[in-house]
């Protein structure tokens, strides 16, 4: 009988490391949440977190939230709660799984960290919309909930180059954001903590990018699936000396393997390039079902979207501006194809995996012929797979295996 | 038969109909059988290989190499391979039509579009599973709502005069737009007419296609209409090769036999 043989991806040391800094990071949280002895803001991922810090607030990130819910497979039978409540199937499904849940008091939170029984509640949100209007939308749903402050930056989307006018109005419409975080924090709002907290985000997105970019190595040390884990620290944890601390570490481990010519993927047949949103509930399985063919997805779109390379301690609103408004989600599609196409020569694929999630139409770039005209421009085929970053009701399992074997077939005929 | 020849079994269970190829050396079908797969795929891979065996006066030990395909692939126990049903119907319309092809398969369950260049190569694919629309599952659905047993739809879409279009995507829009043409007194074969171009319009809709076209699947089998169809739409003649229903199996048994020797 043709037999399926299992093949994992090598371990990485470091997680054991990121695993405590995580740990003791929503601790801190939850410690705060109880005791209110320090204030808290909850900031979208790619958002203005920087200032936050710097202003003293510990950060809870929603979307790392309906991350974990999606990645426990939770979030399937907490989304139909959102939608029963007038949030609809088709909308951000980490929206819906994040509300759902905590209308129904449950939070993945307690069952990795005992005696975390719930979200730290929040005495300001604040978003920034340059990833979608959802985030609008969820935020303003908590604030309601907790009467608390909403707060948000309004970002260009849609940008082909990003311009002066640009971030002179996104650099503006931040520092509208300080009087307001002053009342509410207490705390006066200090440039050189910024700067500071600054100069420690740009150095954890410059090694993070080193750490993504080892991936260039052949064979690759490192899969777009561990990439998906170990972003972790860059998002939740970006302007403290912690995140940088784990990159340098994790970096030197992926160096060594690299100098060793250790594959993440043992053989690395093909190497292929992700774009979308990962399906969270379905890593593992993703993982195991490239692995096993001995593909190495090494690449992503999505793990790049926390380098920030435009940060600069020196001129600190208009550089965040800047570098919020330069991520490739906020950008026009000749901005994105231009992107896509130096990965691929950067990275050296064999082939791209769009991943059309159903509710993230701001994450699937398959939708307005950029999969046709990349192939045209650079030869490198690809396959575009449906499915979900949360809602496991829009996928397939077994469509996905056949379209993906299909697709390894189709390389080995090349 | 003398048991020093070699003979290549292809299985292709699908989700809906299993099918199975016997091909001699000289790449010849000698033996085909198409049941239905139920929901044992292991016993209906082999009871289909044995009726086709039976076919070919054959019994399972003069068997070479076997490759299985499709949607239960991985239950075929006389299998050492297996491969996608993608590669399977390119392998096998490849056989029968050697130069640049677009192959559209309609199955019971899914559609496809594949596209290979003049040396067989795959190009591209493009597969529907998550959706009856364009495929013979939104057929099923509408016999059964129109109470038109499946096999009568070909023969009365021929008889159409005046084809009902509709517009919906979803099987479940479709089949109200029907139940409104009916209340409007819209002639029957007209209806059906247009739930076939229905399917040919899904289809479509997935991917461009090359200038030469072949048409496949269990769906194409037994609804030659379709193929008309199709090929007054796109204003060229359609290919068709020999059993349609049954080039995922052959093209596996093309592959088993490559693979005798790997
Ligand atoms: S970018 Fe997509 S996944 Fe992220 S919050 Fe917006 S809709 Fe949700």
């Amino acid at each position: 009988m043709a037999e399926e043989k299992k093949v994992a991806r090598k371990k990485i040391e470091a997680t054991v490391q990121m695993n405590r800094y995580m740990s003791d990071y929503f601790y801190e949280l939850n410690e705060a949440d109880k005791s209110r002895s320090r204030k808290i803001a909850w900031c979208t991922s790619v958002g203005p977190a920087e200032i936050l810090r710097a202003m003293g607030f510990l950060i809870h990130f929603p979307e790392n939230h309906g991350a974990m819910l999606g990645a426990t497979r939770m979030a399937t039978d907490m989304i139909p709660v959102a939608n029963a409540s007038g949030y609809s199937p088709e909308i951000c499904s980490y929206l819906t799984a994040d509300v759902g849940a905590y209308m129904k008091g449950i939070t993945p939170l307690s069952r990795a960290y005992p005696g975390i029984d719930r979200v730290p509640r929040p005495d300001v949100l604040v978003y920034n919309t340059n990833q979608c209007r959802d985030v609008q939308d969820w935020f303003a749903w908590y604030a309601a909930e907790f009467k608390v402050p909403l707060l948000g930056i309004h970002t260009h989307r849609g940008v082909k180059d990003v311009g002066d006018d640009h971030v002179a109005s996104i650099a503006s419409q931040m520092k509208a954001l300080i009087p307001p975080l002053e009342a509410i924090s207490g705390n006066k709002f200090d440039i050189d903590k910024l700067n500071h907290v600054l100069a420690l985000s740009k150095e954890c997105s410059g090694l993070w990018k080193k750490v993504l970019d080892t991936a260039s190595a052949k064979p690759s040390p490192l899969t777009f699936f561990d990439g998906t884990i170990h972003m972790g620290p860059a998002v939740v944890l970006r302007g403290t000396q912690t995140a940088v601390d784990y990159y340098k570490q994790l970096l030197a481990e992926l160096e060594t393997r690299i100098h060793d010519r250790v594959a993440a993927v043992e053989p690395e047949r093909f190497r292929l390039y992700w774009d979308g949103m990962p399906m969270w509930g379905r890593l593992r399985d993703h993982s195991e079902l490239f692995s096993r063919a001995g593909v190495n997805v090494l690449a992503s779109t999505y793990c790049n979207s926390w380098i920030f390379s435009a940060f600069d301690p020196e001129d600190p609103f208009n550089s965040m501006a800047r570098a919020y408004t330069e991520l490739f989600i906020v950008r026009a599609d000749d901005a994105k194809e231009d992107y896509i196409r130096r990965m691929i020569e950067f990275f050296k694929v064999d082939g791209i995996i769009y991943h059309d999630a159903k509710t993230c139409p701001n994450n699937s770039n398959c939708r307005y012929g950029m999969p046709q005209r990349l192939e045209a421009l650079t030869g490198i085929p690809s396959l575009t797979i449906n499915g979900d970053l949360n809602d496991l009701r829009l996928v397939s399992d077994e469509q996905t295996k056949t379209n993906v074997e299909a697709f390894i077939e189709q390389l080995e005929e090349r | 038969m003398n048991a020093s020849q070699s003979v290549y079994a292809g299985i292709d269970v699908g989700a809906s109909r299993t099918k199975a190829i016997i091909i001699d050396a000289d790449r010849q079908i000698i033996g085909r059988a198409v049941i239905k797969s139920g929901t044992d795929f292991e016993e209906a891979s082999c009871r289909c290989l044995d009726q086709a065996l039976d076919m070919a006066g054959l019994t399972v030990a003069y068997i070479t190499n076997a490759m299985s395909t499709g949607y239960g692939r991985n239950n075929v126990a006389i299998a050492r391979d297996s491969k996608t049903e993608i590669s399977c119907h390119a392998r096998g319309c490849f056989h029968y039509f050697s130069h640049a092809i677009s192959i559209i398969d309609i199955g019971g369950q899914d559609n496809k579009i594949i596209k290979l260049d003049a040396s067989g190569k795959r190009l591209s694919f493009k597969m529907n599973r998550k959706c009856a629309a364009g495929t013979g599952a939104f057929l099923e659905e509408m016999s059964l709502r129109l109470d038109i047993p499946l096999e009568k739809l070909d023969g009365l879409a021929r008889q159409s005069q005046s084809m009902v279009e509709l517009g919906s995507f979803c099987t479940v829009f479709s089949a109200t737009e029907v139940l409104e043409k009916i209340r409007q007194g819209k002639n029957v074969s007209d209806i059906v007419k247009g739930l076939f171009h229905s399917v040919i319009k899904r289809v479509m809709e997935m991917d461009s296609l090359t200038e030469q076209v072949v048409m496949t699947g269990g769906v194409v089998a037994h609804n030659d209409y379709l193929v008309q169809m199709t090929s007054e739409m796109i204003e060229r003649p359609v290919l068709v090769p020999e059993y349609p229903q049954l080039t995922g199996a052959l093209g596996a048994a093309l592959f088993a036999m490559e693979y005798s020797d790997k």
